[in-house]
């Protein structure tokens, strides 16, 4: 017999980065008035969309990897329970201590008392989505532990004391004469003749984290992958700096995302393959660093594992919504997105940005806590074409526009101003000759309309798209009123 | 064959042109074309706003209308989309399985304009002239939920005198997306910016598309602009014969 044990919870407020200050739109609005956000964004995602294309254009059976991308994570998700105890038993044995962290706050307690007890007040980190999205490195800063990005462009966020706007490139949002600054203004040991040429700036960057590595005693990563069936935690990387935190320090602390687990190393073939093509746009990446539990003798010494739910049960709870959970981070979908391609990352106010970010962030807040987040999309579909994995996100964002009016809707008892708007229209469209009264009624606009037969002004709600477009003014005739004309109503 | 045509609420409402160039290309091309008087809108516009239960009066409406007949064209792919990949969806959602299966069965026989022609009429010369410079925008449901590819460009190649230009970067959204262009509407006007300078980089006369709605928004900023471009829908340009039929 099963025992129910509620609904599983959603991620807290006030910890971490899944809360936005602002709805997208608002949001959206100040960084389209931003030209150099604008040109360095919109050089940047064409950039590797054009790179992606190209080496994912190049490979005979890329649909069929899909396919199997697809199966895989669907078959991961229905036994979610058993591979997670599959891989806390591999670790455990391999000399690994798992922790189970039910949300951001649990996860943040667990990494700070661990480091505590490793006597460190310094941690170097690997990039990692998870540990930016419990607010890991303020929580250490709180208990006085400060926290080193060694990922460049995680470096320069953090130098910026900025956020990332992107899950693969997170500074991509910054160009390289605005990184030059940052570097001279932060990096106590930047050189002082520092110019803006790339290799320069790598090259600074490259002394400052050297220093930092060889001195480090604690480690804290994320995982893109982990192997139940060893017990294997992978990180997939460009820069080598991730395996210098891998392998360097006494301690390595890892907080990876429950979803984030495939069975056995056959299915991670498939993913080797999807993930470099679809992100940096690259037939391999560089560094694949991949550990399984303690090695007497070789790299860190004591291993922690921190398995992160934060609101993922609660999706895995949705069998539509869940679907958002394959997500291998890749970030094609933001690359080839026409909204996060001119609004950027930061709009959306979650450390998951993009069509991704849209349907992932809102499931786990609630969808309450980011009801514009499905909203940001004129589901234009270009997402799920470049999903790696195949993830239906429009459809999972008209999935989670229902739910979020039909939350409304049972929360209050007046409908809103929209959901009275939309039963009217329905009511007047589920009948053809209401709605034939309708058109007829809404002729009398032809009045409103200029020379060429347009309208300028719209009242509210529609006065968002008049302030940029003008309306058609309704015909003499409509269609139906024509074929009635013509043809005698013959149907 | 016998068509029943699926002239869609806007263009109902907004575009009768396209709707009487459908009725005209068809009757051309030999074919017996029917209105359906019941029908009104297939709801998209609830579904993708957030409305589902306030889509199925709608569903039913639209199942009953056009229940029965062998084909059933519409000049919108995004309406098409609607009807083939969500009235099945949403009745479901609800429970309402005999609705459901109704609806399947009407979507397997559901074809957007330039499918129809080239798939299912298996023509790609329809007769038509045209002599202007035009450049088309295919529109994402066309592309994406429905899979046109390149037929309505196979149609329009062989349209007489016509002046085809490539559109640059043709498979971006114009930013409409239904309610989007409402409830974003700054981030609409940013991508329908970029559409236009497209569109106006190639100095076409004519922006063409299969979708009303797109052309709504498109046009609706060009005619901001006084930009000197105007749209015409891919049936009003297939339904222009040389001797001026239409």
């Amino acid at each position: 017999m099963s025992t129910f044990l509620g609904m599983p919870a959603h991620a807290p407020r006030g910890v971490g980065g899944l809360h936005g200050d602002e709805p997208f739109p608002a949001a959206a609005r100040r960084a389209l008035a931003d030209s150099q956000l604008r040109r360095n964004i919109g050089n940047a995602t064409s950039t590797i969309r054009a790179k992606r294309a190209a080496v994912v254009g190049e490979v005979p059976d890329w649909e069929e990897l899909r396919l199997a991308g697809e199966a895989i994570k669907a078959a991961v998700m229905a036994r979610l329970d058993v591979h997670l105890e599959r891989l806390e038993q591999e670790v455990t044995a391999r000399g690994g201590v798992v922790h189970w962290a039910r949300d951001a706050t649990e996860a943040n307690r667990i990494v700070t008392d661990l480091v505590r007890a490793t006597g460190s007040d310094e941690a170097v980190k690997v990039k990692s989505m998870a540990t930016q999205e419990i607010g890991l490195n303020e929580a250490l800063e709180a208990a006085g532990i400060a926290a080193v990005e060694t990922d460049l462009a995680e470096l320069i966020v953090q130098l910026g004391h900025d956020q990332p706007s992107h899950i693969l490139v997170p500074a991509i949002h910054r160009n390289r004469s605005e990184i030059r600054e940052i570097f001279l203004r932060e990096m106590p040991d930047a050189p002082a003749d520092l110019t803006d040429d790339p290799a320069a700036l790598a090259a600074a960057a490259r002394a400052h984290l050297r220093r930092k590595f060889l001195s480090a005693r604690v480690a804290i990563s994320g995982a893109n992958f982990a192997v139940a069936e060893t017990g294997t935690l992978l990180v997939v990387e460009s820069e080598g700096n991730g395996r210098m935190c891998l392998t360097l320090p006494q301690t390595l602390i890892t907080v990876m995302g429950i979803e984030k687990l495939v069975p056995t190393w056959t299915d991670l073939e498939v993913f080797l393959q999807l993930l470099p093509r679809s992100s940096t746009g690259e037939r391999m990446n560089p560094y694949t660093s991949a550990w399984t539990g303690v090695t007497p003798g070789d790299g860190p010494q004591e291993f922690h594992l921190v398995l992160l739910d934060n609101g993922r049960t609660a999706a895995l709870a949705d069998p539509v919504g869940r679907s958002a959970l394959h997500c291998i981070r890749c970030s094609a979908c933001l690359n080839v997105c026409p909204v996060y391609q001119r609004t950027g990352g930061h709009a959306y106010g979650s450390v998951y940005p993009g069509p991704i970010g849209a349907v992932l962030t809102p499931q786990l807040t609630g969808v309450e806590e980011n009801p514009s987040l499905p909203y940001a999309s004129s589901l234009c579909g270009a997402c799920f074409d470049a999903c790696p994995v195949r993830i239906d996100i429009p459809g999972l964002l008209v999935h989670l526009r229902a739910q979020h009016t039909e939350q409304q809707r049972e929360r209050h008892m007046l409908p809103t101003a929209e959901a009275a708007a939309m039963s009217v229209a329905s009511w007047v469209m589920a009948d053809p000759r209401r709605f034939a009264r309708a058109e007829k009624a809404a002729r009398a606009a032809r009045l409103l309309a200029n020379r060429q037969g347009r309208l300028t002004t719209l009242p509210p709600p529609l006065s968002g798209w008049s302030s940029s477009r003008d309306a058609p003014a309704p015909p003499r005739e409509t269609f139906r009123e024509w074929w009635a004309r013509t043809r005698g109503g013959r149907s | 064959m016998r068509v029943a045509l699926f002239v869609t609420c806007l263009a109902d409402a907004l575009f009768p042109q396209v709707g009487r160039a459908t009725v005209a290309l068809l009757e051309r091309l030999g074919h017996e074309v029917v209105f359906p008087a019941g029908q009104t809108c297939c709801g998209q516009m609830h579904v993708n706003t957030g409305y589902q239960r306030d889509a199925l009066p709608l569903i039913r409406r639209h199942v009953a209308s056009f229940q029965g007949y062998d084909a059933v064209v519409a000049p919108s792919g995004s309406c098409v989309g609607c009807v083939r990949h969500q009235h099945e969806m949403v009745a479901r959602r609800f429970d309402r399985d005999r609705l459901a299966d109704q609806a399947a069965a009407v979507a397997a026989r559901t074809y957007e304009l330039s499918e129809f022609l080239v798939d299912v009429l298996r023509v790609t010369d329809v007769g038509a002239y045209f002599p202007h410079r035009v450049t088309y925008h295919p529109t994402c449901h066309s592309l994406r939920m429905l899979r046109v590819g390149d037929k309505p460009l196979r149609l329009l190649r062989n349209v007489r005198g016509i002046d085809l230009t490539e559109l640059p970067e043709a498979d971006e959204c114009c930013g409409f997306g239904g309610t989007f262009s409402v409830k974003n509407p700054d981030t609409s006007t940013a991508m329908l910016a970029d559409k236009m300078r497209n569109v106006l980089a190639t100095g076409a006369e004519v922006v063409s598309a299969g979708d009303s709605s797109c052309l709504m928004h498109i046009g609706g900023g060009l005619s901001r602009l006084r930009a000197g471009a105007r749209t015409l829908h891919l049936a009003e340009i297939l339904a222009t014969t040389e001797d001026g039929a239409r």
